[in-house]
């Protein structure tokens, strides 16, 4: 895991460098903010993988309307997107932005409120609304500007549409090369690498559409060198190897068709479906097959049917759909049939926020199912890992013959950043195993009694033939009509889990293995965490932090490790009642979600802070609260010699190695 | 099914699609026993699965070929009857399994084994889009007009009136004829329908939609002797109120005697609007070959594309596309 340290010191607008005179800075936070249907997510996209290209760390984060046409100009419509970039790797999307490119005013409400901007963020607004026919329109631009104003913004207001006429008729659509190009002057980006992101943007457009779009780069480069009184320079960070720029969905599409799946079924659902936008295209390229079935239960089902006859499948969904998975994920647990199920959280219950992070699905995916349902259940925490872990998840599947759950959410999905380019593996690639006869005397259900592990025989085994069943079953695949069969099979299920957490290891701590606060987290919210340490440990807090990849079966050595520490807190984005509400009597307290389970995992008095606004935690948001269960004065903590924790490494279930 | 796999010229490591090099082999009866059946003494599931395995056997069908898939209730306890690959799923599930059992596996012959509530009413929504998929199966439609499994609740083909536990005054609702249904579906390509007291006919149909290429949905009315003993007493015992569907491109009535089917009017099964009419007759009971087509478009034909296609060039290829989004 990269740790990571990101100077990120707010530029006061008066500071803000005047041409001439280029200020180098270590990072930038950009957002480009608009109605529904400008351009804005396009435009940054652009400029987050320019930013990429010229090797810088990158993330972006897409700012979306649940609506997909909200009206114009309304607060809660605002559509567009932020891009951090640094001298470093970027693990998340930061605090406030220090500048914004506003396309009306009235959008800027919404960011103000969710509180993207500070005192200093300079905004570009566009102008015309001043001069609109419309009275109501004019006063609420002044209205906007002026509280803008007033909260310290720096706002400079410029005729972007106007200018964008220039050179297209239609402003609407010519704004997002416009402003890649503004941004392009602003930071000094290399002019031949954005022309070509124009290129790859519109390419399969047509050259007329490319070369209008050229224009509108440069005339936006030239715009910003005649009218915007800003020079910022963000320099390079250099990697080692090779490296890939995409987003959380597409790394996971990535990983699936590495994993060796070539059956991908489906029902769409945000924010899961971009994954099968992609394997929709790319899947059929080699040799597999999307279904897009008719329901959420149809594609689970599908996708067990396919794995049980012997080929690698996987569905794909978000919420309401693992909901509706329900019944056939406890079938796969009973039958021991493998399948990967990618999980891509939004907000919750019911529809709740469609297109919003959440990490509220952990305790629906462990305990969802009636009875009891082992599994296993593993949380990407970064881009890269959302490829990692479907490869991860499908040997882990088979091996353990089950599902396995990837839990990600709607912060990867839609994040984008540069990451190592993975080396696919031809041995990943094979199917399950070879089509030899089924070896006589040998059961369905041959369980080792140490790990409950079992080969199954696939149709077309000649001397295999056997049914699978969700009722309870002997090792024979016969229905079970004697008292314990049902605990036998109980218990070999529950082995395998026993099984493979024996081959883990402990997880990482960030900072020092011991002290006053460790805060323990999992998924998306790593970078935030991380860096939220960071600063409290450098104005001296004896503060750390662990990020859990493996939710079910647990990584090893937790309560050792809490025991550390004087005091252990989760940070989650799902919901908990909050510490010391006066209408929750303390024993009522219902806590966020992967507090409970560590609570009962390590039987350590684990707290937790968590909050469901719909967005991505902010380091400054997590440094605040974590100042808050911190003593003012680091208290000094006895080493306990010879404990240092082992680094935690996924990778060796991968290899086959236990220890 | 009987077909040589449409895949295989693309196979390479992995397809189990090629059957070059096995020696022929002929079975029994026996080779298609998967243990004694236990359904109630009488009941019609018994005719049905003793037609399945006669057609396996005179098809020649390699058990460890046979997918036999199925949901939850009486007969979806089929597949344990049977020697072969079998699949006792969930409660309305049993399609989307068989579809997706068929998707990667066009070696595979898949047989589902269905209810008039697990495939009318908690299945319903995967019944019609079967129907488009039209993959290569045998959906055999067990309707007994009962659930009988839970003992006696009202199921989708009651009859208004008739008494259940959970409508103890009668049945309310107006009953849906699985037969006219099907025949509204998008892509649907065969439906008959057959009875489970005339084994003769019940293999002809069978084997007609074992033999047809695409997803056969055979409605076979059966007998429940625990709860709806007298549901179909009166076709059997007056057959003239049956309507015998009569071509030379549809079901033999011949396999027995004649009077089985007294009552016979000629249908062609690829007129679909004459399907309609037929299936609405309330006069008697149709019986027979409704609709055929041929030439409708197969899902498994697609899905297939690319089964067993090399690990080399699926790493080439991931390679390109890792390659793409290279900085």
């Amino acid at each position: 895991l990269s740790q990571i340290e990101v100077a990120s010191t707010p530029q006061p607008a008066s500071t803000a460098p005047r041409r001439g005179e280029r200020l180098r800075v270590d990072e930038r936070i950009i957002e480009i903010v608009s109605d529904s249907g400008e351009g804005a997510q396009k435009a940054g996209q652009a400029f987050g993988a320019l930013c990429a290209r010229m090797g810088n760390g990158v993330w972006t984060v897409e700012i979306i309307p649940a609506e997909i046409k909200p009206p114009a100009r309304s607060r809660a419509g605002a559509s567009g997107i932020r891009v951090r970039f640094a001298s470093k790797a970027v693990t998340n999307m930061g605090d406030e932005a220090d500048l914004v490119v506003a396309f009306n005013e009235q959008v800027l409400y919404g960011r103000l409120a969710a509180g993207a901007d500070r005192p200093g963020t300079v905004v570009l607004l566009e102008n015309k609304w001043a001069a609109d026919p419309n009275e109501d329109v004019r006063a609420q631009y002044a209205a906007a500007v002026a509280e803008l104003d007033a909260q310290g913004l720096e706002v400079i207001e410029l005729p972007l549409e106007a200018a964008c006429q220039e050179i297209t008729p239609d402003a609407r659509l010519g704004k997002n090369m416009f402003v890649l190009g503004l941004l392009a002057e602003v930071f000094d980006r290399d002019l031949d690498k954005a022309l070509a992101e124009v290129r790859a943007t519109f390419r399969r457009k047509g050259p007329e559409v490319v070369a209008l779009n050229e224009r509108l780069l440069r005339h936006g480069a030239a715009f910003a060198a005649a009218h915007v009184p800003l020079a910022w320079e963000v320099p390079a960070w250099q990697s080692d190897g090779p490296l890939v720029v995409m987003n959380g969905n597409e790394a996971a599409g990535l990983g699936i068709l590495a994993s060796g799946v070539e059956l991908v079924s489906m029902y769409p659902i945000t924010p899961a479906t971009s994954v099968s936008h992609y394997l929709g295209r790319v899947l059929p390229r080699i040799g597999g097959c999307l279904h897009q079935a008719e329901d959420e239960i149809a594609a689970v089902g599908f996708a067990i049917g396919a794995s049980w006859a012997g080929k690698t499948a996987c569905t794909i969904t978000s919420g309401p759909g693992l909901a509706l998975k329900t019944e056939f994920l406890g079938f796969a647990v009973m039958a021991e049939l493998p399948l990967v199920v990618l999980v891509v959280q939004r907000g919750g219950p019911a529809t709740g926020l469609p297109t919003k992070v959440e990490q509220g699905d952990l305790l629906a995916t462990l305990f969802g199912q009636p009875g009891d349902s082992p599994k296993v259940v593993l949380a990407p925490a970064t881009l890269e890992e959302c490829y990692h872990f479907m490869v991860l998840a499908r040997k882990l599947a088979e091996e353990l013959r089950g599902p396995v759950i990837v839990l990600s959410d709607a912060n990867l999905a839609t994040g984008v950043a540069p990451f190592p380019r993975p080396q696919p593996q031809a041995a990943h690639l094979a199917p399950p195993v070879a089509q030899s006869a089924w070896p006589q005397g040998i059961a369905a259900y041959d369980w080792d009694a140490s790990t409950g592990l079992s080969a199954r025989p696939l149709p077309g085994q000649k001397g295999g033939e056997h049914v699978v069943t969700g009722l309870a079953h002997t090792r024979n695949a016969k229905v079970a009509y004697e008292p314990d069969a049902n605990q036998i099979g109980c218990t070999m299920r529950s082995r395998k889990l026993a099984a493979l957490g024996r081959t883990l290891l402990p997880p990482v701590v960030n900072g020092d293995p011991e002290g006053d606060l460790l805060v323990v987290g999992w998924g998306s919210t790593l970078g935030a965490i991380e860096e939220a340490v960071e600063r409290l440990r450098a104005e001296g807090h004896k503060v750390s932090s662990t990020h859990l990849r493996f939710l079910s079966p647990m990584e090893p050595g937790l309560a050792e490790l809490f025991g550390r520490f004087r005091r252990v807190m989760t940070v989650e984005i799902n919901y908990s009642d909050e510490e010391g509400d006066p209408q929750v009597p303390p024993a009522a307290r219902r806590r966020a979600q992967l507090c409970q389970l560590l609570r009962e995992h390590t039987l350590v008095d684990v707290g937790c802070w968590s909050v469901v606004p719909g967005s991505p935690l902010a380091p400054r948001q997590v440094a605040a609260v974590l100042r808050g269960y911190l003593p003012e004065t680091p208290s000094a903590v006895a080493g306990v010699p010879g404990t240092h924790v082992v680094p935690t490494d996924t990778t060796a279930v991968m290899a086959g190695e236990t220890r | 099914m009987s077909e040589s796999c449409a895949m295989s010229d693309n196979c390479r490591d992995g397809c189990w699609a090629d059957f070059a090099g096995e020696e022929p082999r002929t079975y029994t009866l026996g080779d298609y026993d998967g243990g004694t059946a236990r359904w109630c003494p009488g009941c019609g599931d018994f005719a049905v699965l003793s037609a399945m395995q006669r057609i396996c056997r005179d098809e020649g069908i390699p058990p460890e070929r046979l997918a036999v898939v199925s949901g939850i209730g009486c007969s979806s306890r089929f597949p344990h009857y049977v020697h072969a690959y079998g699949f006792h799923g969930l409660h309305g599930r049993a399609l989307p399994v068989a579809c997706g059992v068929k998707s990667r596996r066009p070696d595979l012959d898949v047989w589902v084994a269905t209810g008039d509530g697990d495939c009318c009413s908690i299945g319903a929504g995967h019944w019609l889009h079967a129907a488009r998929y039209n993959m290569n199966m045998v959906v055999m439609l067990f309707d007994n007009a009962i659930y009988g499994l839970t003992k006696k609740q009202s199921s989708p083909t009651t009859p208004i009136g008739f008494g259940t536990n959970t409508h103890p005054d009668g049945s309310w609702l107006p009953p849906l004829d699985p037969v006219r249904t099907m025949l509204g579906f998008a892509n649907i390509s065969f439906v008959a329908r057959t009875v489970d007291w005339h084994p003769p006919h019940l293999y002809e149909t069978l084997r007609a939609a074992y033999r047809h290429q695409g997803t056969s949905f055979v409605h076979i009315l059966q007998r429940c002797p625990t709860y709806t003993p007298d549901m179909f007493e009166v076709l059997r015992r007056e057959p003239e109120r049956m309507l015998f569907l009569e071509h030379a491109d549809g079901i033999s009535g011949d396999g027995g005697p004649r009077y089985a089917f007294p009552n016979r009017e000629a249908h062609d099964p690829t007129d679909h609007m004459a399907a309609h009419t037929f299936a609405a007759r309330r006069d008697a009971i149709p019986i027979g070959l409704f609709y055929r087509d041929a030439t409708a478009p197969r899902y498994d034909l697609h899905t297939a594309q690319g089964v067993g296609q090399g690990s080399a060039a699926r790493l080439a290829a991931l390679e390109r596309e890792l390659d793409r989004f290279a900085v």
